[in-house]
């Protein structure tokens, strides 16, 4: 099928890249269906609402430029993923690029976890406060290559 | 209590500082307000910056 997206006009999808978010992201709870696409520009990528095509997040696997990152979460509140194995888990921290050209960053505390099995999905909300709602990525993976 | 299964204790006054705890099942999710419209407050600036795609470029991240 074709989407209409927000950053890269009609895309093709398949069944697979489909996502289902049962209670949306925070502050954008009616949304329920996404398609993951890659991003021109990698690794970076797109979650893009299939029910409003304006409405869509960049996204990255934190581990990347956090290799250190950690999610540490009550199993329960996983539950509605039926997860099996924790290698069917997806990660990804949301993008912001401010207009006002500030840093780049990543999203930690908020984090999209991805049940690759059934492809459903959720926004957690981590406690530890290691991980903030924003972290430099430019900045970040300096420091990572600086080891 | 809130409802039946969800209680709200003051477990500690020091100073300024007052500790509460909730109680409440494993389903509940309990998060401080402002952690809430942290999150909130976030995406909806990830939504809304349409990123000049350029800017990306620049940043290279070696993957696995």
């Amino acid at each position: 099928m074709e989407i209409q997206t927000k950053a890269l006009g009609i895309v093709p999808i398949v069944e697979k890249q489909i996502i289902k978010l049962e209670q949306g992201f925070y502050g954008f709870d009616s949304y329920h269906s996404f398609a993951l696409i890659d991003a021109p520009q990698k690794p970076f990528i797109w979650v893009q609402s299939l029910e409003k095509p304006d409405l869509a997040f960049l996204a990255i696997d934190p581990f990347l430029f956090r290799p250190d990152y950690e999610i540490d979460i009550d199993d329960s509140l996983l539950s509605p993923l039926e997860i099996k194995s924790p290698s069917d888990v997806l990660v990804f921290a949301l993008i912001t690029i401010p207009v006002d050209g500030s840093p780049i960053t990543a999203n930690l505390q908020g984090p999209l976890i991805i049940n690759r099995q059934n492809n459903r999905g959720l926004q957690a909300i981590l406690t530890d406060t290691r991980w903030q709602t924003k972290h430099d990525l430019v900045a970040e993976t300096a420091v990572k290559r600086g080891r | 209590m809130i409802g039946e299964d969800i209680s709200i204790t003051i477990i500690e006054i020091r100073g300024d500082q007052v500790k509460i705890g909730v109680e409440a099942p494993k389903s509940v999710k309990v998060f401080r307000q402002e952690v809430y419209e942290a999150i909130q407050n976030e995406n909806r600036a990830a939504a809304t910056s349409m990123p000049n795609l350029e800017s990306l470029s620049g940043i290279v991240i070696q993957q696995h």
